[in-house]
């Protein structure tokens, strides 16, 4: 049976990668299972100067789900360049992509330049829809003009291929697909959290201290496929599908919508072995459904 | 980390709104007190992280306050119920930096993990006195089982219902010389952040506290539970959850 998948170039010997932010610099999860049955990592969104984030609490439990306004907390650039990617490449074979994220034109040149060139990265995943930072991320990332701009910067610097995160909080993703495309993206990753709120009612405040945050886990799962397939119909380049993926049923899913590789997020907080179990899963369920090859289902539908 | 599959041994309310719940299975990973458990429940997305109270042969006791759905669901689990359950997480507390009188201080539902912590502290011939905070009688909790470990037991609460009037650090001050004075050159803590802020304060000795934080994995990868401390920004979860006291930067909120 064939899992194998590749994503501008980049050969991955299965299509699971757990999402940005769900899984660290990867080496946190060294101990947990061997890293290296992994198609690829998505690693925590890096930014040029080390970040904090916003103060806790920062977590919020929903129905099926859950709210996170980390905030970018990361190390910085160089950090994740001299340190965390070196340590990882170590222990791990595996595609490497590095997610950068950005409050500038200039600091996205910066990041994504630097991450490009460490000979560990392979695939640049620009990130221009964090709803957790103020005047970051998601500015960018809602209107097509600012994110064809940051795509074009990104492609410029970058010899590896890059991807473009795009945010489920717009009016129509199809445009801001198509213009990063146009722009010269190699590729999409969709979706990233959406913008919620909880309160708790008890001391009548927000229960995240930033008062919203970042929606994510199974309930998302129809609204992720849904904008997955219309960028997919509307799209030639691949795309990695994110957004409450939880099982190797729901990997077929995506990528019969349109995903050539699925990340997997929120469910690695809840299960540590979530990645582990899907991909032991995957063959059985190709079986099942008489998949021999998983290209064969890519965009199917 | 281990996943694990307990089985509830037992499960009773023993203090206004707390309850303890004595797990039975493979207790290998937890290697010492201040460390928590991370327990998966039916209907809830995130799993809930509990600190180990006590620990025996094959037996792990959580002691737990119901505040929210996930601790409410707990309290209605019976005897046999399969849990899964993350465990050995956290960093917990150093009973060997303590040379040879140790002071506890516990509020509320953080006095769960002092019970282990007492008993290896005993067990390294450790002079233990505990001083407990709580609302209002009725809500202490633990003080039998520490003082059948041989510990010296002290109990504040807010409206003066039971021990003295006032918080922790007030039988500090009320206590602080005379023939029955606390003697100690270490402490541990365990409570809501103003109590560990004004400890931290109260006491001039070395020392380390458990802090809480709202968790999302509980082991390290989401970065969601992070603190300030001198050494930059540490994870509750994985880093800590005990920080020895000058290395936390307090935050004004």
């Amino acid at each position: 049976m064939a899992i194998e998948v590749n994503l501008c170039g980049v050969r991955l010997r299965n299509p699971i990668i757990p999402a940005s932010g769900t899984f660290g610099f990867g080496l946190e999860m060294k101990d947990v299972y061997d890293l290296n049955l992994l198609g690829g990592i998505s690693l925590k969104g890096t930014t040029r100067e080390a970040r904090f984030g916003n103060e806790c609490p920062r977590i919020a439990e929903c129905p099926d789900g859950m709210i996170n306004s980390v905030g970018l907390q990361n190390p910085g650039i160089e950090v994740f360049v001299n340190e965390k990617l070196p340590a990882l490449r170590k222990i791990y074979s595996g595609a490497i992509i590095a997610n950068i994220s950005g409050f500038s034109e200039d600091e996205y040149r910066e990041c994504c330049e630097k991450a490009a060139q460490a000979p560990e990265v392979d695939i640049l995943e620009v990130n221009i829809s964090c709803p957790n930072v103020h005047g970051g991320g998601l500015a960018f990332g809602t209107s097509a003009k600012a994110a064809a701009g940051i795509t074009r910067i990104a492609r410029e610097v970058s010899s590896k291929p890059v991807f473009i995160k795009l945010s489920p909080n717009v009016t129509d993703i199809v445009e801001i697909a198509r213009a990063c495309e146009d722009a010269g993206a190699d590729g999409l990753t969709l979706i990233n959290t959406l913008l919620g709120m909880r309160i708790d009612i008890v001391r009548r405040r927000p229960v995240v201290a930033n008062r919203y945050g970042g929606f994510s886990g199974r309930a998302v799962f129809p609204i992720a496929l849904r904008m997955v397939n219309q960028v997919a119909r509307a799209c030639k380049v691949p795309l990695m599908g994110c957004g409450g993926v939880a099982t190797a049923e729901d990997v077929v899913e995506m990528m019969m919508a349109g995903a050539t590789a699925v990340q997997v997020g929120a469910e690695n907080l809840r299960d540590p072995y979530a990645c582990k179990r899907i991909i032991e899963d995957l063959p059985g369920v190709m079986s099942r459904l008489g998949i021999k090859d998983i290209n064969e289902i890519i965009g199917i539908v | 980390m281990k996943q694990v599959y307990l089985t509830v041994k037992s499960n009773e309310p023993i203090a206004a709104g707390t309850w303890k719940m004595v797990l039975e299975g493979d207790t290998s990973a937890v290697t010492g007190s201040g460390q928590f458990v991370n327990i998966a429940l039916p209907g809830l997305f995130l799993r809930r992280p509990i600190s180990v109270c006590d620990l025996s042969e094959g037996l792990l006791t959580l002691v737990y306050k119901v505040v929210g759905k996930g601790t409410d669901a707990m309290s209605a689990m019976a005897p046999g119920t399969r849990l899964d359950i993350l465990t050995g997480l956290g960093n917990g507390f150093d009973a060997s930096a303590c040379e040879s009188s140790a002071l506890l201080l516990g509020g509320g539902v953080g006095t769960a993990p002092l019970v282990l912590l007492t008993r290896e502290l005993r067990s390294r011939g450790k002079s233990v006195t505990v001083l407990l905070g709580f609302n209002r009688a009725g809500e202490e909790m633990l003080a039998a089982e520490l003082e059948a470990l041989g510990a010296r037991v002290e109990i504040a609460t807010l409206d003066g219902s039971k021990g003295t009037r006032g918080f922790v650090t007030d039988i500090l001050h009320q206590k602080a010389d005379g023939p029955d004075a606390i003697r100690y050159d270490y402490f541990y803590a365990c409570g809501p952040m103003p109590m560990l802020k004004a400890v931290c304060g109260a006491i001039d000795a070395p020392g380390e506290m458990s802090l809480e934080e709202r968790m999302g994995c509980g082991f390290g990868i989401c970065y969601g539970c992070s603190c300030h401390t001198v050494n930059g920004p540490r994870r509750v979860c994985a880093d800590g959850p005990v920080f020895k006291k000058e290395d936390l930067i307090w935050q004004s909120k």
